[in-house]
């Protein structure tokens, strides 16, 4: 927690490298290679940051699709009078505004109603923005053309995610990030030490928000023509939450160990069996419930420990058999 | 005589048509250690919950060194200067003892981040006799341990009143003794203390003075020996026959 040791440096390191290896993914591929990285990279922003906010607070979100379709429609709105940089910060403030009302309005109450609204929230938006659209404008979506190529995209996909990292491992090191572990593990005590629970979970959940809407407005050109059936599809929610669990939210990088098995997976069904991608979705779902609660990082954390615990014993037989050997 | 730390005056709280504090009004002066007693169901817990805001009052004001904290949200009253431990210990199951001590010390009245937390925290884990425990997983410990690390916690907060919710219950008798002694310590250092107990030899050992608590309304206040002698205080704990 304080200053940076030599393990911290060591991650950082890892980090800084992986980050530079995968930045020449778009050189040395294209087409469908490029397409899945895309995929990979919008899911690892969006993973890691519903987790900042939903891995200590144990509270899940499911307004991803929410801050995903404010993204989307900021650039939409915005492509003709302003910067696509600009539009990508009108996408963080107008998902982090968002996220900060919904915050207000139900973080003070208990964790089930959160997650109600947060379902309801993706779908109200999304009727608001169908029948202005069609009561308004007259028409059911908006085009984005913009010379910005599958490469650029997977490259600002790639910055965000980086950037992601940076902040969630800022945050864990910081009063905030204790906060919210603190608040994970007993609010009651949280307050007893002097925490305002309430305020401390909105500014978190404004983070991520924004972070989400970032990466909705970096997939906007993908789509070319906007709906809102598309922006804010639930699907969007629910494999979030999915892909997050999967990896695990206890760690920083956990959803990025669960972003790439469950892409690859939905990209085999959604092209084999276009008709069933929801059905497979819910059954990993259970899967993921019942048989890996804190996710594959969590096992993998789990059998370290027991590797570790069986290994100390061995350990003394060893130099026990070594000193042996030296005796005879 | 010195100043008046708390003040509670007509504090009442009722839930539904349950009064469970009625009407209750008493003074702490700073550097004091009072005891709250009553048999169960007296409605000391909810005194001490009214106090650290946990609840709020129906009606009645509390006031700390003469700032009203009564209807204050909890983390106000807490950062104000108001500590406690909680009746079923409440530690922090997934950090180690030294963080479960240092969630004490960053948000309340001193707010110490970093090493300097880490230090304070130390040595206050040190103070409860868990000297080199630091690392411990809370949930690996013993319940006497996980207490001592709950009265760490709430001492990092250097709070200006500290109140403890049967600290001492639950002890086997060597450990009362130590437990006895450490809020003797805690005490002479000059922190103001009211402890809710049961524990009636810890009382008579180490409070000056008791508030007595019975059906949700005071009914006695002053020497703790002189207390425990009054007729009303026996009767509420055994019974009319007894008195």
């Amino acid at each position: 927690m304080m200053g940076l040791h030599r393990n911290e440096m060591v991650v950082a390191a890892f980090g800084l490298a992986a980050v530079a290896l995968l930045s020449l993914l778009p050189l040395v591929s294209e087409g469908f290679a490029l397409s899945l990285g895309v995929n990979l990279m919008l899911y690892a922003a969006m993973c890691t940051a519903w987790a900042l906010f939903s891995g200590p607070t144990r509270l899940v979100s499911l307004a991803s699709a929410a801050f995903f379709g404010v993204g989307t429609y900021s650039v939409a709105l915005g492509l003709d009078s302003l910067p696509f940089g600009a539009l990508l910060l009108v996408a963080a403030l107008s998902s982090a505004a968002l996220a900060g009302l919904v915050g207000a309005a139900t973080l003070r109450l208990s964790g089930v109603y959160f997650v109600i609204f947060s379902l309801g929230l993706a779908e109200l938006i999304r009727q608001i923005v169908a029948w202005s659209q069609s009561r308004f404008a007259h028409k059911m979506g908006l085009y984005v053309f913009t010379d910005l190529t599958e490469r650029d995209l997977y490259w600002m996909l790639l910055a965000l995610t980086s950037l992601v990292f940076v902040v969630g491992w800022l945050i864990n090191r910081s009063r905030l990030g204790f906060a919210l572990r603190i608040i994970g593990d007993d609010e009651t005590v949280a307050r007893h030490v002097g925490i305002a629970t309430a305020r401390t979970k909105i500014i978190l959940f404004m983070i991520s928000g924004a972070f989400i809407g970032i990466a909705g407005a970096i997939s906007a050109p993908r789509y070319a023509y906007i709906e809102p059936q598309a922006a804010f599809n639930p699907m969007i929610s629910f494999q979030v939450v999915i892909i997050a669990l999967l990896g695990g939210t206890r760690r920083l990088w956990g959803p990025l160990v669960g972003v790439v098995p469950f892409i690859i997976l939905m990209e085999f069904i959604t092209s084999r069996f276009p008709n069933h991608s929801s059905v497979v979705v819910g059954v990993a779902f259970l899967a993921i419930v019942y048989l890996l609660p804190d996710g594959v990082t969590g096992l993998l954390e789990r059998l370290r420990d027991r590797i570790l615990r069986r290994a100390e014993p061995g350990v003394s037989s060893t130099t026990r058999n070594e000193i042996g050997e030296k005796a005879a | 005589m010195s100043a008046t730390l708390i003040s509670v005056s007509q504090a009442r709280k009722a839930f539904g048509g349950l009064i469970a504090v009625n009407d209750v009004s008493f003074e702490v002066r700073e550097g004091e250690l009072i005891g709250l007693i009553g048999p169960n169901g007296s409605g000391k817990t909810t005194m001490l919950n009214l106090i650290s805001g946990a609840l709020g009052p129906t009606s009645g004001e509390i006031k700390l060194a003469g700032c009203r904290i009564s209807g204050l949200p909890t983390e106000m009253v807490a950062r104000a200067g108001i500590a406690r431990t909680f009746q079923l210990v409440r530690v922090l199951p997934s950090m180690t003892a030294i963080e479960n001590v240092m969630a004490g010390a960053v948000f309340a009245r001193n707010r110490l981040w970093g090493p300097r937390a880490h230090d304070f925290a130390r040595e206050l884990l040190g103070r409860v006799g868990l000297m080199g425990r630091e690392n411990s997983p809370v949930s690996a410990m013993t319940y006497i341990d996980q207490k001592r690390v709950e009265l760490a916690r709430a001492l990092a907060a250097d709070p200006q009143l500290l109140l403890l919710d049967e600290w001492l219950a639950g002890l086997n008798p060597s450990e009362l003794l130590i437990g006895i002694n450490l809020v003797r310590d805690i005490n002479r250092e000059g922190r103001t203390i009211i402890m809710v107990e049961h524990v009636m030899d810890a009382i008579r050992t180490l409070c000056g003075r008791c508030v007595v608590m019975n059906s949700g309304v005071k009914i006695a206040d002053g020497a703790a020996a002189a207390v425990l002698a009054d007729p009303d205080v026996i009767r509420a704990y055994l019974g009319d026959d007894d008195a």
